[in-house]
């Protein structure tokens, strides 16, 4: 039996989404210069957070149902 | 100016967590893999909505994201004929009309398919040029990454070949295609993900989209055309002069919309590959269904970035994107210039993985495409019948390391000598363009026989040939690009010679189909042709799904959103 591939997805997208978030909390706001003064790695790592835990939270809900 | 990206640690840091992940599915796949059918279908067993993301992202290599991006500042919204003319009709009639024969037949491949329905010539002939075929993209791919790599990062132009058909290698050597169809499922999120922060920040830069139209109105009239000729899909296509793209509503409707997409998505093993790994009928034919919904909406992702582009470059006097050797703006740097752009390091690092994920998938749905064909198609069928089938698991893990190797040697050439590989990807097209029409007799006339089908195609790659060989765009020296016979009819641009070229090919191929059945015998009986040709095959049951499932419905759905996307851009 194959694994669900929502593991790995939802594992993988957290991980970018906490690295993102963290950087964005900790970076200065020069680097957002041509984002258009957007700190877009906090908003975007959020998303990605949200995301990866979403897929994390189907996978190991239904146990494999697919 | 060439542009340079700067990666920072933590862009590393995610390129490499993605690579991570990318083997580690390979590898726990590896103990799945227990048969051939394993390797090469992945047992069947795999759930629509997997199928159906790796069914959009095997074709969602380099040539969608950098070349639809190019297409989208070179033509404006006229590109998104090849998702809403193009893609979407050709996915719904291939889930509704093809996949029962396709999946129902248990044919492991298209070119099985072929030989069951036919005869195993015209097997032979599909088998041989799809398997050189896919090779050769795989190695164009594998060219392209390496070469954008260079200008964009300095790293060194074999280093990136050799690193990265190493990778490839990897997980489908362990995991086959499932482990193919799992990475092409995370690289569609990759680049969803890390497309669309791309596509926001570009649309608040140029002022949203009413202050986008309005930027690209002098992009429209400096060349010479009427003034919403970027931001309009249809108005400008009454005439091939009207617009920049040189063709006219019929080329494009019957030369892209018909010919050329239902060649491509209806019988491209690559794509259709994905639909027969699923784990049912029913999820078969939902797979081309359900990449339907995002591939309407993949033009906010690869072409509007491309009008933004080109807007913005207009609006600074040609700041924003790097001039090519000709003159005009390097079209292909679209999607580059912008990530150099408007992404801080962190989300940099995103949007590079998701580029360099682009490239790689495109080269592994070639690579399991061609082991599949290879092994089924050509070893067992000529080389080694009747061997175990261990053998052929053998046999299909040492087909893939020998196409990254050949994958790796095309490169090679086509980093050495460009004119091969363009005379390699004419001779694709001729051999491609009239394919269709022996699909469609095949399944849907069940007079259609061996000797027809063989010479039909034969026939119609010859006149598409014969065909480029009359025909040139306007200003085109007689050569590779056409007119080597006599350049005897002009096209306003190479575009409408290919989709006059398609036309015509299919034509022919389906004229003379038909005529060589009726002039030859049957060699299979209406027996042999259950479950191969459409009025001799029980009508598919609705395995109990609720009427909204059924694909009929959910294609009809598809088609009228189509309808309503192409009229609110006319």
């Amino acid at each position: 039996m194959n694994f669900d591939l929502r593991l790995p997805i939802g594992l993988m997208f957290s991980l970018f989404g906490a690295i993102l978030t963290i950087y964005g909390l900790i970076s200065g706001p020069e680097i957002y210069q041509r984002s258009l003064g957007i700190n877009v790695n906090l908003w975007w790592g959020g998303g990605l957070l949200v995301f990866g835990l979403l897929m994390l939270f189907f996978a190991l809900r239904k146990g494999g149902d697919n | 100016m060439p542009i340079n990206i700067q990666l920072h640690g933590i862009d590393y840091a995610i390129l490499a967590i993605y690579f991570i992940f990318v083997l580690g599915i390979g590898f726990a796949l590896k103990r799945t893999m227990k048969g051939s059918v394993d390797f090469f279908l992945s047992g069947r067993s795999i759930p629509a909505w997997v199928t159906g993301l790796a069914f959009l992202s095997a074709n969602l290599g380099a040539q969608e994201v950098i070349g639809m991006a190019a297409s989208g500042a070179k033509y404006g919204i006229m590109t998104s004929h090849f998702y809403w003319v193009g893609a979407i009709p050709a996915m719904v009639f291939l889930a509704i009309f093809m996949m029962p024969f396709y999946y129902g037949s248990k044919a492991r491949s298209v070119p099985e398919y072929l030989k069951l329905r036919f005869d195993e010539k015209t097997r032979g002939f599909n088998a041989i040029s799809f398997a050189v075929m896919t090779i050769f993209s795989s190695g164009i791919s594998l060219h392209a990454l390496a070469r954008l790599l260079e200008t964009l990062v300095k790293w060194d132009y074999w280093t990136c070949i050799w690193v990265c058909a190493f990778i490839v290698l990897v997980y489908i050597f362990l995991g086959g295609l499932t482990s193919a169809i799992y990475n092409e499922v995370l690289q569609f999120f990759m680049i969803v993900l890390g497309f669309s922060p791309l596509v926001y920040l570009g649309l608040r830069d140029v002022g949203g989209w009413s202050a986008l139209k309005e930027k690209l109105i002098p992009v429209a009239t400096s060349q010479g055309y009427a003034a919403g000729t970027w931001t309009q899909s249809w108005a400008h296509m009454g005439n091939p002069i009207e617009n920049p793209m040189g063709v006219n509503w019929f080329a494009m409707v019957m030369g892209l919309g018909f010919v050329l997409s239902f060649g491509y998505w209806c019988t491209d093993f690559l794509v259709v590959q994905r639909a027969m790994a699923a784990k049912s009928m029913s999820a078969a034919r939902r797979t081309p269904l359900i990449a339907a919904g995002p591939k309407m909406l993949f033009p906010i992702l690869v072409i509007l970035p491309g009008m933004i582009a080109i807007a913005l470059n207009n609006q600074s006097g040609g700041a924003f994107l790097p001039a090519g050797s000709d003159g005009h703006p390097d079209y292909n740097m679209v999607i580059p210039s912008m990530l150099a752009h408007y992404f801080p390091p962190g989300l940099l690092g995103l949007g590079f993985t998701a580029l360099m994920a682009s490239f790689m998938a495109g080269m592994a749905g070639n690579v399991t495409a061609f082991n599949t064909v290879w092994t089924y198609d050509i070893y067992q069928s000529y080389i080694a019948p009747k061997k175990s089938d261990s053998h052929y698991l053998w046999m299909g893990r040492w087909a893939t390391v020998f196409g990254i190797l050949v994958s790796i040697g095309a490169a090679f050439m086509a980093s050495k000598f460009n004119n091969i590989m363009d005379m390699l990807q004419l001779v694709f097209g001729f051999v491609n363009a009239p394919l269709f029409a022996t699909f469609l007799l095949g399944m849907f006339w069940k007079r259609a026989t061996g000797h027809g089908a063989f010479f039909g195609l034969l026939g119609g790659t010859l006149a598409a040939m014969a065909f480029h060989g009359l025909s040139c765009a306007v200003g085109v020296t007689p050569g590779i690009k056409g007119g080597w016979i006599e350049p005897h009819f002009l096209f306003r641009s190479e575009m409408g010679q290919n989709f006059y070229m398609a036309i015509v090919a299919w034509t022919s191929c389906f004229l003379l189909t038909i005529g060589i059945s009726i002039l030859t015998a049957r060699t299979k009986s209406d027996a042999d042709l259950k479950g191969l040709v459409y009025s001799l095959t029980p009508k598919p049951e609705s395995e109990a799904e609720p009427w909204y499932m059924r694909p009929a419905f959910v294609g009809i759905v598809v088609l009228l959103i189509t309808v309503g996307l192409n009229i609110l851009f006319w």
